[in-house]
């Protein structure tokens, strides 16, 4: 229960900074759809992940490899990846 | 969120999917520094960049160098020079490891035995007597006959001011040698008189552009909003130049606010240690730079920019699928 409130809560934050670093209108962190397809739908391309991923790296301290950013295509699947990484630090 | 298939429709979201997970990284590559031709305003010689560095002539280490280049993350190598063609081995390591464009003059042959698949980008800058003035020669009956019907070939046809009203002739020719047409617009880089374009035009060779797209759209591989793009020198308002360049060599790149660019590219002198500045003449003036390549990135970097209508995404779409078909990520 913890680890899916604590997820829960990154998906926001992440969300957040996602709209922050990328100016994303007319969405709120609350109404970002965390599995929408974030290149298909939102638009994003590997340039504005690599944004994402320095502001990620400094706030978390988690460094997402550049290899895995085909896989990283929803703001879940993102979350997930940081929380896994997290989790895994102890 | 404005999302992409509120935008589009069925049709032109297929389009898009198509596109949208190509993840195409493209790095520059000049192999030689010497060439057949010394054509007025090739910015290679122009700026001196043939004596940037000392040629690697060491096929082992170009073959080293293209692995790491891979490993680097490199999808897409576009080769220019000098001309390839002079050195065949080398544009043969590219060509057997990973995706390869090269522009040539026509000149010389490639062997289609020894590169079947090889995407060339045939240069051509105007009729006969534009190339004679430009080019010292007139290269199109040399190379039409090279590579009539050839499916992996294409012209990049530099437009000169003085081609305007002139542009058919030379599309009809292309058609009729069965080959496939780009059309770019020449920077001048050496002042040749008379070769600078006003913005009438500008104007002009703009509606000549999308006239030729429509009547030769088999043989013309364009969009019209890249005619915009290209002689405009703006897109979505913004003017084109150095901060706003997507093909600046990354390691190079100190431009701050960081504009959208593309990621990790490198244009590498054939030194295989010195880098150029960008994808073009480092001498030359940005807000003036003609560089369809460019331009087109332009566009392809800054997609969620697009994403105000359905016609500025459908724009968007249509120069990244230009692109693709240029360097072969798409069919024709």
């Amino acid at each position: 229960m913890t680890v899916a409130i604590e997820l829960d809560q990154m998906i926001l934050n992440i969300a957040a900074i996602m709209i922050e670093e990328l100016k994303l209108e007319d969405v709120t962190p609350e109404t970002f759809e965390p599995d929408i397809d974030l290149v298909d739908e939102v638009g994003i391309d590997s340039m504005d992940l690599a944004t994402v991923a320095l502001v990620l790296r400094d706030k978390y301290a988690v460094r997402i490899d550049e290899d895995d950013y085909p896989k990283l295509t929803t703001l879940r699947l993102i979350s997930e990846y940081i929380h896994r990484k997290l989790a895994a630090r102890g | 969120m404005k999302t992409v298939s509120s935008l589009l429709d069925d049709h032109w979201y297929e389009r898009y999917k198509k596109i949208s997970k190509l993840n195409i990284r493209s790095s520059i590559y000049d192999v030689t520094n010497r060439c057949n031709l010394r054509c007025k305003g090739c910015f290679f010689f122009s700026s001196d960049e043939h004596k940037a560095a000392p040629e690697e002539s060491d096929l082992g280490r170009w073959e080293a160098f293209i692995d790491r280049e891979m490993e680097r993350g490199v999808n897409l190598a576009i080769l220019i020079g000098g001309e390839p063609t002079l050195c065949f081995d080398r544009v043969e390591a590219f060509y057997k490891r990973l995706p390869t464009f090269c522009a040539t003059n026509g000149l010389i042959k490639v062997p289609r035995d020894r590169f079947p698949n090889l995407m060339l980008g045939i240069s051509l800058w105007g009729d006969e007597e534009d190339e004679r003035v430009l080019r010292g020669k007139d290269t199109f009956s040399i190379s039409s006959k090279h590579y009539a019907g050839d499916p992996n070939t294409y012209y990049l046809y530099t437009i000169t001011p003085k081609q305007i009203g002139k542009t058919e002739r030379i599309i009809r020719k292309i058609h009729e040698a069965g080959l496939k047409v780009h059309m770019q617009l020449l920077s001048n880089d050496e002042g040749v008189s008379g070769f600078s374009w006003k913005p009438e035009e500008l104007a002009a060779i703009r509606a000549e552009m999308d006239a030729m797209l429509d009547a030769y759209p088999r043989t013309v591989i364009s969009s019209k909003y890249y005619h915009e793009i290209i002689t405009t020198g703006k897109m979505m308002g913004r003017p084109f130049g150095w901060m706003e360049c997507p093909s600046v060599t990354q390691p190079l790149d100190r431009r701050d606010p960081a504009p959208k660019r593309l990621t990790n590219f490198i244009r590498w002198a054939s030194d295989l240690k010195t880098m150029h500045r960008c994808c073009t003449s480092e001498t030359r003036d940005c807000s003036t730079c003609k560089d369809g390549a460019a331009h087109m990135s332009w566009v392809m970097v800054n997609k969620r920019a697009h994403m105000t209508s359905a016609k500025d995404l459908q724009g968007w779409i249509e120069v990244y699928e230009m692109f693709a078909k240029l360097y072969q990520f798409l069919p024709w």
